[in-house]
């Protein structure tokens, strides 16, 4: 069993686990931080972008200045963004053989996998990943699509011209793989190879494995799933939630007795309370919004913004923000809304209830009812006319560099009544806001990221207790800027199994057992005996019939009857001959009774020696040898086929045959 | 006994002794016995039941064998207990054997009603009342009842065997004061049987193997050593304490915590605390014990006045340990400052903390509570280490909030288990408070801010954690303030402070009440210390916290708004209160005083009007400007506004006012010192006007009596300030006098509606002449429930209840 570990990212995971005969890709992240090199793509003709200074090597020569630009101190690619995909060089993407997706944040990477590597296989992932998922590639397509560049940049890209380039570009990895943004055709055509899926269904693969999605807690049809064959279990844990937000909770129980635990997708800001950001972002968003300022919460269109959005519906009202304007920017803004309220069965327990009322599950309902969150496609059309300051603004995409959010950022940047909350983990802020600055408006980090953190893995690795886990190497060391937080990393028994890009992992257990079905009529002609309390043996003749990695034993084919004909034989009748089998022996001779046995049946002189490994009884007038131990029993006499006969007959009668 | 409960007594005795007719209310029969205990404590015992046979006709009905509840049969004997406490009492009971019949073998404790811990109970109480004479010693010793109390003390009723273990204090108490009397150090010898006995027992225990009898020999004597002053106790303390000493040579040492009481109970007992071998058993029980169980015994020995110097300080290093160890963990250089030098510091070396996170949570925890119970006592141990302590403390809250970098692998296992644990980090905020009443070097003062504020600042503080930063750096400026007393801030303190804005800004808007509530609290306090010096003005004027806190007055908690109320008043009394800034909406009130009073009317909870009330009287008393400018217009909307309000307090608060400003009327309240004639007309008129007199005379007949007692009070000010003045014509003149007194008797008589109409301050005078409110003040003085709470109305209530049931006897048939 190996795992082939394709992403280095802990929460944009692309694993692929070989197992027993089958090829199976756990997740594909793609790692969107590479787009925090290039420059913003600003929906309006922003002058102060394009009118920054080339950069020049140090020695002066300009021959980049087209590609490179400079922003207070930070060189940026003039380019459509990039995004660096999992490794596809580390094994044959074509001889993968499933796809198992466990949230919409890890299938960005798959338009690129299926339709660029010859994968034929079939993805699966629940319904409201694949629809929320939808939402986002979207959503990406159309925010890059919008603006066209016409300039790409790869002169950079040259090995020996990035050795030249200044931090974070010289150090970026893999820029050769980078990519540009997959089209909307090759979206539909990768979702198109979707098979949808429930929490605990159980799907068998080619009769090898049988995979399981089972619920994860972190997000709407979020899920972790479960790879078992007759004896071995592996679980795959991606990002899970033990908090109580909008998903179904988390379902650890069925992660017991794994033979491996696979664990990615733990909290990005493992110091970071969830619901103290949470307190932090209101307080934020009142201070700004009192000040007259306005705010901007650069977002994705799914996921936390239902829960942001239903701690303002409780605290707009007691903080006296009822007239403030709430805007919601996203291509996809509508249908991300109304998705969330039509999944109800993929929602925590409170949440469902509600439908039964009947009422929405989420309050952004009410929210919109009441005009006090308004949804646009874009800035452009109904919401310029609409817009009203000081106001707080929803919008894409959190890397800052293309989205409506680029227009605000140049739009609200100048002054310090207005605040950029942070509130998605995925990006650096200070990155993000590096091409922006300098920046007069107040910048609050809050990073709500509800995914696991180290204390409640060590809680459910008690739990569930596997007998290993496999893990991110980030997660065997405390975080390189606290070294010495100890309590933020995984501690297990034995200890944890890491793995980094581009690594091969032999997985540590053997498979030992394989299932064999017997059919009824041959189970029926089985005759068991008991050998030991508790235990029949019985002989089996039958024939190994194996299809689709099932295993049957089936019943013998009769010894052909003489048919007396002169029939052809057929091939298929061309069945393999059955011998006669001898009987199989068990048991010991007490040597004692033996003795007197032979007595009885007229032997003399009889002499018992022990021996390291048995007796030998010897027959001194017989000149015979009857040597006895635990696995064998020998008659030595000279040429006397009557008595080793008689004596074989007389050894037998102390032993069982079946 | 008055002759209506003694009428009621036979009936009453006749209705416990009646199996059919059950008492329902044990606490009637409480009651009952409580009252018989002042009746005997009053007079004598035996003439009480000379004169009434009924008792001891009852006593000697529960002696036949019946079907009497447990309840009537542990109250009989208690009750005997109360009778034979006084000598020759006993000895009338002994005569009708009703004592051996009670309280020996052929009573409740051979039958089957002895399995009722309620009559254990009573068997136990009684005695304990009645072990007062010889007598009852020697009933005691010659009835067997000193092995029964043995047998109590493990009984599986908490309640009984914690009675049996005091029963048992009282015994030796009793055996020993009267033949100890006069001598110096009774020996053995000299002893009562019984005390011997009892002391026999208790030496079994201590040598015992099991734990579960040592506790309970050590429970007896913590109790013996802790209240018999007698100088028996030497002789028994002498014979005792070597096996006390033996306990702590066991390990694991037995029952340490009671050992730690007995110690303590011992230590402080002035008959023997001069026992120079009882310092000896302290200081091995400080080694002996682990740091937790040492913790309280060391506490305790450090608040002793006198003690020898060495175990005081063996004692204080228990409790610095941890901390000590702390200090250890991040220690980066040897020229850090040390809590423990020499052989205390030495013991460093070993990992004191215990290995679970619980128990090195509750062992720092403890330390840092008994360090800030010591410090501001005059005994504290001498020198007190200020600055390693501030360090420590420093450093715990650094562990706590992830910011301290251990230089020890126990340093990095303290992290890991301190990390966000509110419990330590409460403590030492509290403890850090404790230690702004000490100076310390520059440097950890920096650093104390630092900490301080990062806590303030920190969205992962919990509700309970930022009050305690909010209080502790309240603590830390007051302290910084150069020279002591002055109303100035230091200039590093002036540069925390814009900080603190900006923090205390975010915290008003936070989305979690509590922190709201306690941001208030500390602007009040802030505002109260330094409203009047510049550089906090400067500062708070240049913030929104004015603005925010004015919003606050909306807010949808009850809580807030209350403390958004004190907020504000504190501001606008120092004039730090800006007029709102949008005044597009002309309905929404101006000054402060009229938000306040838009509060007091409409506010649904009593909490923010309450805070009003309060507001306006320490406005009205300071002299604040705004009020000042013409005190009777203020007053006036505010009192008519508590005067209507239905909560209490509010009306209260709304009389305190109004005698506030009557003070500033006619002078401070005080003997002998009436208003001159001119001045009190005058007074009366503004009073009149201002409607104070409905107010109060309304109040009078208020159904809180707190609100009329207040009342009382005033018109009682009032009165003192007009008798001098005015003359005897002028009573029942006025054509507005018998009207008013026919309003106050309907209002007495519970009609609140009619309106009192306008008054002439010659008809006050002359009402207040005529009312007898001294007389009023002394009745509400008196409990609300005097009546309800006399013999009488419990026997009557008793007797009622039964004769209820009885009635639903005949019903049934």
């Amino acid at each position: 069993m190996k795992l082939y570990c394709l992403s280095g990212h802990p929460t944009l995971p692309c694993n692929v686990l070989k197992f027993k005969s089958t090829t199976i890709m756990l997740d594909c992240g793609l790692d969107m931080t590479s787009t925090l090199n290039f420059l913003p793509l600003p929906l309006v003709q922003s002058p102060r972008l394009s009118n920054l200074p080339g950069w020049s090597l140090k020695d002066g020569n300009a021959f980049l200045d087209k590609e490179l630009k400079e922003c207070s101190g930070h060189v940026f690619v003039d380019s459509v963004p990039e995004f660096c995909l999992p490794e596809t060089e580390l094994i044959d993407l074509s001889t993968v053989d499933v796809i198992l997706i466990s949230n919409y944040h890890c299938m960005m990477a798959l338009p690129y996998i299926t339709e660029h590597t010859g994968f034929m296989g079939t993805v699966y992932a629940t319904e409201p990943t694949v629809q929320i998922g939808r939402l986002l590639m979207e959503e990406l397509v159309n925010f890059i699509e919008r603006v066209p560049k016409a300039q790409s940049a790869s002169l950079w890209k040259n090995k020996d011209i990035q050795r030249l380039l200044p931090s974070p570009l010289k150090d970026a990895v893999e820029v050769s793989t980078w990519r540009r943004c997959y089209t909307m055709q090759e979206v539909n055509s990768a979702l198109s190879k979707i098979q949808l899926v429930g929490y605990s269904q159980k799907i068998e693969l080619f009769g090898a494995v049988q995979v399981t999605p089972l619920s994860s807690g972190y997000a709407l049809g979020s899920s972790n799933w479960i790879i078992q064959s007759h004896y071995e279990k592996v679980s795959y844990v991606s990002g899970s939630s033990l908090l109580t937000t909008h998903p179904q909770p988390m379902d650890q129980a069925s992660l017991k007795n794994s033979d491996v635990l696979i664990l990615t997708g733990l909290t990005q800001i493992p110091t970071a309370n969830p619901d103290s950001m949470v307190g932090e972002f209101c307080s934020n968003l009142a201070l700004t919004v009192r000040n007259g300022g306005n705010v901007l919460v650069p977002c994705y269109p799914s996921g936390v913004i239902y829960d942001l959005l239903e701690c303002l519906y409780q605290y707009i009202d007691s903080a006296g923000l009822s007239s403030i304007p709430f805007y919601f920017i996203s291509p996809v803004a509508n249908s991300s809304l109304e998705f969330s309220q039509i999944f109800a069965e993929w929602l925590c327990h409170n949440k469902q209830t509600k439908v039964y009322l009947p009422e929405p599950p989420f309050p952004h309902a009410e929210l919109i009812q009441t005009n006090k969150l308004k949804h646009y496609p874009s800035i452009h059309g109904d919401f310029s006319n609409d817009f009203r300051q000081p106001c707080v603004v929803f919008t894409g995409h959190p890397s800052l560099r293309f989205g409506d959010v680029v227009h605000f950022m140049e739009l609200w940047g100048k002054s310090s009544l207005n605040t950029v909350i942070f509130t998605e983990p995925d990006f650096s802020y200070l990155e993000a806001l590096a091409p922006y600055q300098p920046l007069a408006m107040k910048c609050i980090y809050c990073p709500i990221d509800t995914r696991l953190n180290f204390i409640q893995v060590s809680k459910l690795l008690k739990e569930v207790q596997p007998l290993h886990v496999v893990c991110p190497e980030q997660y065997t060391q405390p975080p390189p800027a606290q070294s010495h937080r100890m309590d933020l990393m995984v501690d297990c028994q034995p200890p944890a199994m890491s793995y980094r890009r581009a690594e091969v992992l032999a997985l540590p257990f053997k498979r030992r057992y394989e299932k064999i079905e017997i059919m009824p009529e041959l189970a029926d002609s089985l005759v068991p005996m008991e050998i030991k309390p508790g235990i029949s043996l019985a002989t089996v003749s039958a024939v190994l019939h194996t299809k689709d990695n099932k295993h049957v034993l089936q019943p013998p084919p009769r010894p052909a009857q003489p048919t007396g004909g002169k029939k052809r034989k057929r091939a298929s009748d061309d069945i393999p001959d059955c011998k006669v089998l001898k009987p199989l022996l068990s048991g010991s001779i007490p040597v004692d009774q033996f003795v007197q046995t032979l007595e009885k049946h007229g032997f003399s002189d009889i002499k018992v020696e022990d021996t390291a490994k048995g007796h030998i009884v010897l027959l001194q007038e017989a000149e015979t040898l009857i040597q006895i131990e635990e696995d064998s029993t020998h008659i030595i006499c000279d040429d006397d086929e009557v008595l080793r006969v008689r004596l074989r007959d007389l050894v037998l009668k102390f032993l069982q045959k079946f | 006994m008055d002759p209506e409960c003694a009428r009621l007594l036979p009936a009453l005795c006749a209705v416990l002794a009646d199996p059919r007719q059950p008492v329902a209310d044990d606490t009637c029969l409480e009651k009952l016995l409580d009252w018989f205990k002042a009746v005997t404590e009053a007079g004598s015992s035996l003439l009480l039941l000379q004169e009434h046979p009924c008792l001891v006709e009852l006593l000697f009905h529960v002696l036949k064998p019946q079907d009497l509840s447990s309840r009537i049969l542990s109250f009989a004997l208690r009750l005997a207990g109360i009778f034979a406490a006084q000598e020759n009492c006993f000895q009338f009971l002994q005569q009708g054997e009703l004592l051996p019949g009670l309280f020996g073998e052929p009573g409740p404790l051979g039958a089957a009603a002895w399995a009722a811990p309620s009559v254990r109970s009573g068997w136990i109480q009684g005695l304990h009342s009645l072990a007062q004479h010889p007598s009852a010693l020697r009933f005691l010793a010659d009835s067997g009842a000193v092995d029964t109390i043995f047998s109590l003390q493990g009984d599986p009723s908490l309640f009984v065997a914690s009675a049996a273990g005091q029963l048992l204090v009282r015994v030796l108490d009793l055996a020993l004061r009267g033949p100890a009397e006069g001598r110096v150090c009774p020996q053995a010898w000299d002893w009562p049987a019984c005390a011997r006995k009892v002391v026999c027992h208790l030496e079994d225990c201590l040598r015992s193997e099991a734990t579960p009898r040592v506790t309970q020999a050590l429970h007896v004597l913590t109790t013996t050593f802790g209240h018999c002053r007698g100088l028996w106790t030497q002789g028994l303390w002498a014979r005792l304490s070597p096996l006390v000493a033996r306990l702590l040579e066991k390990d694991p040492v037995p029952a340490p915590h009671a050992l730690v009481d007995l110690l303590l109970g011992v230590a402080r007992s002035p008959v023997l605390s001069s026992d120079p071998g009882l310092w000896e058993t302290a200081a091995q029980a400080l080694s002996r014990l682990s740091p937790t169980q040492a913790g309280p015994l060391a506490a305790g020995i450090l608040k002793l006045q006198d003690c020898p110097q060495a175990l005081r300080i063996q004692a204080f290093s228990i409790l610095l340990q941890p901390l000590a160890h702390v200090l250890e963990a991040t220690a980066q250089a040897p020229g850090t400052p040390r809590l423990l030098e020499g052989a205390a510091g030495d013991l460093m070396a070993v990992d004191t903390f215990p290995p679970s996170r619980s128990a090195c949570v509750g062992l720092l925890c403890s330390a840092l509570a008994h360090l800030e119970l010591l410090q501001p006592l005059p005994q504290r141990p001498s020198p007190w280490p200020q600055a390693p302590l501030l360090a420590a403390v420093v450093t715990i809250l650094r562990f706590c909030n992830g910011s301290a970098a251990p230089s020890s692998e126990a340093g990095g296992r303290l992290c890991a288990m301190l990390v966000g644990c509110v419990r330590v980090q409460r403590a030492a905020l509290d403890f850090l408070g404790v230690l702004s009443q000490g100076l310390g070097p520059q440097e950890l003062v920096t650093q104390v801010f630092a900490i301080l504020l990062e806590y303030l600042v920190s969205p992962d503080s919990s509700p309970t954690v930022l009050k305690k930063a909010f209080q502790a750096t309240l603590r830390w400026l007051l302290s910084s303030a150069t020279p002591p007393g002055c109303c100035d801030l230091e200039p590093y303190a002036q540069l925390v402070l814009g900080e603190l804005l900006a923090v205390l800004q975010k915290r008003l808007c936070s989305p979690c009440w509590e922190v709201r509530d306690s941001g208030l609290e500390f602007l009040t306090q802030m505002t109260r210390h330094w409203g009047g010096q510049g550089s906090f003005r400067q500062a708070l004027l240049g913030s929104e916290v004015p603005e925010l806190t004015r919003q606050l007055l909306q807010d949808p908690e009850s809580y807030v708004r209350a403390s958004a109320v004190a907020a504000v008043g504190q501001l606008s009394s120092w004039g730090l209160l800006t007029a709102p800034s949008s005044p597009e909406h002309p309905a929404v009130p101006q000054t402060p005083l009229e938000e306040l009073l838009l509060v007091l009317t409409t506010d649904s909870e009593g909490f923010p009007r309450r805070a009003v009330m309060r507001v306006f009287t320490e406005w009205l008393r300071d002299g604040y400007a705004d009020v000042a400018e013409d005190p009777e217009q203020s007053v006036a909307p505010v009192l008519r506004a508590a005067s209507r309000d239905l909560d209490w307090e509010v009306r209260v608060q709304g009389l305190e006012l109004a005698l506030v400003f009557l003070e500033q009327l006619l002078g401070p309240r005080g003997p002998s010192t009436a208003a001159p004639p001119g001045a009190l007309t005058q007074a009366l008129q503004a009073l009149c006007r201002v409607q104070l007199f409905e107010f109060a005379f309304r109040s009078l007949f208020d159904c809180d009596r707190p609100v009329a007692q207040k009342s009382c009070d005033l018109l009682l000010f009032l009165k003192a300030k007009a008798t001098p003045s005015g003359s005897q014509q002028e009573v029942g003149d006025g054509p507005n006098v018998a009207s008013v007194e026919a309003a106050l008797r309907r209002w007495q008589a519970g009609e609140q509606g009619q309106p009192l109409g306008e008054l002439a301050p010659e008809a006050v005078l002359a009402v207040l002449r005529s009312m007898d409110l001294e007389a009023l003040r002394d009745t509400l003085a008196e409990s609300s429930d005097h009546v309800e709470r006399s013999p009488q109305s419990l026997l009557q209530d008793m007797l009622a209840t039964v004769g209820v049931l009885g009635d639903n006897e005949a019903d049934c048939y």
